[in-house]
């Protein structure tokens, strides 16, 4: 495991991205690292593609991830994973939700939802690991909880130990969710290894 | 929070600048929301014994900000690069008066333009305006500089300008507490000669503005901020903002000359660095605003001949530039469909915006908001967006150009929070001067693209407080707009036929199309039973697809396939509704003239 490290989080407006990028920087920073994130607001909502850079390590001063340099990539759906090949290497981990969000020109027929689209980054021997989050948000019993589950999975990919993320989650969810996002985190990080 | 100790917090820049004010003792803040500056003004509401305001523009913000600072309070105001076109009027000639309480003007620029109509550097309006500007390079920076720029201010009598960029608003870091400085006292004093700027006094003030920048000049050279890191190498940078963090990345051992205060320049600090080193590297994003300031100086030096002078740098982009065999080959993207942002299901504005769409011949002038989407397919129905306000004065414009033959095809469409920012004397400008156009007020009761914030329309105050509600029918009215018409939009039909009799008019119009945005969270709360597509019923017209509504999809059928499930041969798909993402607006079901479409009714 590294010292430091580069973790971009993808996905679409309104999955929660925000938040599993938040819990991740919490637990670094538990952990002593210097850690920043970056995001962008306003436009990226209303449903359009929406990315978090979070980078940590001894000192950090670049709030952005170069192409070519992330190391997990934590993406919420199939067409987000593939978009951000570019900031790939060989030896990212790719931690992708299975859901299939249609964009608006595959919802109003003028293009297809491209098929076996992470094939192209297992051709390139990327580790692809794919996550059913939706399936275990609703096998926990809240729907809310795809992004506490995808950061359970993409939690095997780093040193803080799971304790860390159980206590980040203790201190900032709200009380009537946490139990259920603990829950979220551990099937996430259990169906890694499944 | 996990990391909120004692002494560091985990903040973004914008969280960071309203601590950074409550620290330094500002007491008043005014400003319009703009992406990416914000959050500074809802945080800064949230510490005690502060007063924070939503202004209707940007304008009436920095004056806002410029009277507290005249009774002797501090004062912030802020706004996005392009509100500071809107204050620059005020802005220029508070560089005269100069002030009493300490007065901080921050520009959140946005380089790459993620949520902006340009991307202007305003570094340019420091040394236009004659105001020493502050830029930091990360947030806790950002909180520190406030402090400094108050300081500033109040010993050089000057507002001060603060710039940030998105990669500081929107960049969270860690963020050193601090305890907040004695606010001073507001009193009332007269000081006519230095606050009345009639061309006597101005004369005056004008060479007290030559002084104030001399001795600024001479500060810089010593001023914390500006500082020399030592390192090894032929090669030396200056750089400021995040440009800085990008250089150290790219080039962790080279010297580096990092500017805090990006105008005015300290030159001998800068002549000195320039000879320590063999080449002389700026590195900055947009205008080549050092460059072209240390050029002039006489001293030699690389900048946008190899850096990019468009959109955000990064790390990888400076040191490729600069060492381009370094280059490492990273993966090609893949051709993928774009995701652009969309309105969201059940938005008020597709429905206004489906009818304009039907109009084919008639040229809509738009405006600054979530309704600017309505220009995106499948609705495509906006022809021009400039700047805040300037739909109804470019219609206008138009109607005046084109005489009879615009007649029954001019509209402008404007939100309502951008109609109070510059609507109102553009439609006053419109009736005044006789013309023809269709303004349409857009009025979902907040401003919504900025993230709901309060407005002189939406009946609270920042803080949620009951304010006055300006009534549109009536202003209108008083304006001299003789027809004033009312539409819910999600009765597409109603609407439709509305538009065709208002446009078609000889003269001045308004339509206030009117229904809360869907995300609000009094509409969240009152769930609206959701609509569901009768499969069988459906014949592929794609009347309802062509809404663009995030919650319909098409789902294309080959001839056997068609057969097969029970269509006609020739029917090429058919649309359904994905039913969670339905926010029961029911506009789709207006249009469905084959009954396809069913509201679920609550058992």
């Amino acid at each position: 495991m590294k010292q430091s490290g580069n973790i971009l989080f993808s996905g679409v407006g309104g999955q929660g991205i925000l938040l599993a990028s938040e819990l991740t920087a919490y637990a670094q920073l538990a952990e002593g690292y210097d850690v920043k994130k970056s995001e962008v607001h306003g436009m990226a909502q209303r449903g359009g593609s929406v990315e978090a850079h979070l980078r940590y390590g001894a000192r950090v001063y670049s709030p952005l991830i170069d192409p070519g340099s992330a190391d997990i990539l934590v993406a919420f759906e199939i067409l987000e994973a593939a978009r951000y090949l570019p900031y790939l290497h060989k030896d990212s981990a790719v931690v992708v939700n299975t859901q299939k969000i249609l964009p608006p020109a595959v919802a109003l027929g003028k293009m297809t939802y491209p098929e076996n689209i992470l094939k192209e980054l297992t051709d390139r021997q990327i580790n692809v690991v794919p996550i059913d989050a939706f399936a275990i948000a609703e096998e926990v019993g809240e729907l809310r909880t795809v992004n506490v589950a995808m950061v359970g999975a993409m939690s095997n990919f780093l040193a803080v130990g799971p304790e860390v993320f159980l206590k980040v989650i203790d201190t900032t969810v709200k009380e009537q969710f946490r139990e259920v996002n603990k829950k979220a985190f551990e099937a996430g990080r259990a169906a890694v290894y499944a | 929070m996990v990391f909120d100790n004692e002494t560091k917090q985990w903040l973004s820049g914008n969280e960071a600048i309203a601590q950074g004010a409550w620290e330094a003792g500002i007491t008043v803040a005014s400003g319009y929301p703009g992406t990416p500056s914000t959050e500074i003004m809802g945080n800064f509401a949230r510490y005690d014994d502060v007063y924070a305001e939503w202004a209707p523009n940007e304008k009436v913000g920095l004056e806002v900000a410029i009277g507290a600072s005249f009774a002797g309070a501090r004062a912030l105001a802020t706004m996005k690069h392009v509100g500071v076109n809107v204050a620059a009027d005020p802005l220029f000639t508070a560089a005269y008066t100069g002030v009493r309480g300490g007065l901080v003007v921050l520009t959140a620029d946005d380089p790459e333009m993620h949520s902006s109509q340009n991307e202007q550097d305003n570094r340019n309006y420091a040394f236009a305006a004659k105001l020493p500007m502050l830029e930091p390079s990360d947030p806790a920076e950002a909180k520190a500089m406030v402090g400094r720029a108050v300081e500033l201010s109040e010993q050089l009598d000057t507002p001060v300008m603060l710039r940030i960029t998105t990669r500081i608003a929107h960049v969270k870091g860690v963020v050193e507490k601090g305890e907040r400085v004695a606010v001073p006292e507001p009193s009332i004093e007269k000081v006519p000669a230095k606050l009345v700027m009639l061309p006597g006094n101005a004369r005056v003030r004008r060479r007290e503005v030559e002084k104030r920048m001399a001795t600024a000049r001479e500060m810089a050279e010593s001023l914390p901020e500006n500082r020399v890191e030592k390192g090894t190498g032929p090669r030396g940078f200056i750089a400021a903002g995040t440009s800085y963090n990008y250089v150290k990345e790219a080039f962790p051992d080279a010297p580096v000359l990092k500017l805090g205060m990006v105008w005015p320049l300290p030159e001998k600090m800068i002549r000195t660095f320039a000879g320590s080193v063999e080449e002389l590297i700026i590195v900055e994003e947009l205008d080549p605003f050092l460059e072209l300031h240390i050029k002039s100086m006489g001293i030699d030096c690389h900048g946008e001949d190899i850096i990019p002078n468009q959109g955000e740098l990064n790390s990888f982009i400076v040191k490729t530039a600069v060492e381009p065999e370094s280059a490492p080959e990273v993966f090609e993207p893949v051709e993928l469909p774009m995701r652009p942002p969309n309105m969201c299901a059940g938005c008020p504005h597709r429905g206004l915006f489906y009818g304009l769409s039907k109009m084919k011949d008639v040229f809509v002038s738009g405006d600054i908001g979530c309704y600017t989407l309505g220009f995106l397919p499948p609705l495509s129905a906006m022809d021009a967006c400039v700047c805040m306000g300037a739909s109804i004065s470019m219609a206008h414009g138009m109607a005046k150009a084109l005489g009879e033959k615009g007649e029954g095809k001019l509209v402008a469409v404007i939100g309502d929070s951008t109609f109070m920012h510059s609507g109102l004397t553009g439609l006053l400008n419109t009736v005044y001067n006789n013309s023809y156009a269709t303004v349409i007020i857009l009025d979902n009761r907040i401003t919504a693209m900025t993230g709901h914030q309060q407005n002189p329309a939406s009946g609270k105050s920042l803080t949620g407080e009951p304010a006055s509600a300006i009534d549109f029918e009536q202003l209108c009215s008083s304006l001299g707009v003789k027809r004033i018409t009312v539409v819910n939009p999600h009765d597409v039909d109603a609407t439709r036929k509305v538009l065709k009799q208002e446009i078609a008019s000889p003269e001045p119009s308004v339509v206030i199309s009117r229904a809360p945005c869907i995300l609000l969270p009094e509409e969240v709360k009152r769930k609206k039973p959701t609509y569901y597509t009768n499969l069988d019923n459906c014949t592929g017209c794609t009347a309802c697809v062509q809404m663009g509504c995030p919650a319909i999809s098409w789902h294309p059928l080959t001839p056997e396939e068609a057969v097969e499930q029970g269509y006609r041969e020739k029917q090429r798909g058919y649309a359904e509704i994905t039913e969670v993402q339905c926010n029961g607006c029911g506009q789709c079901a207006c249009v469905c003239k084959f009954d396809a479409i069913t509201r679920r009714e609550e058992d």
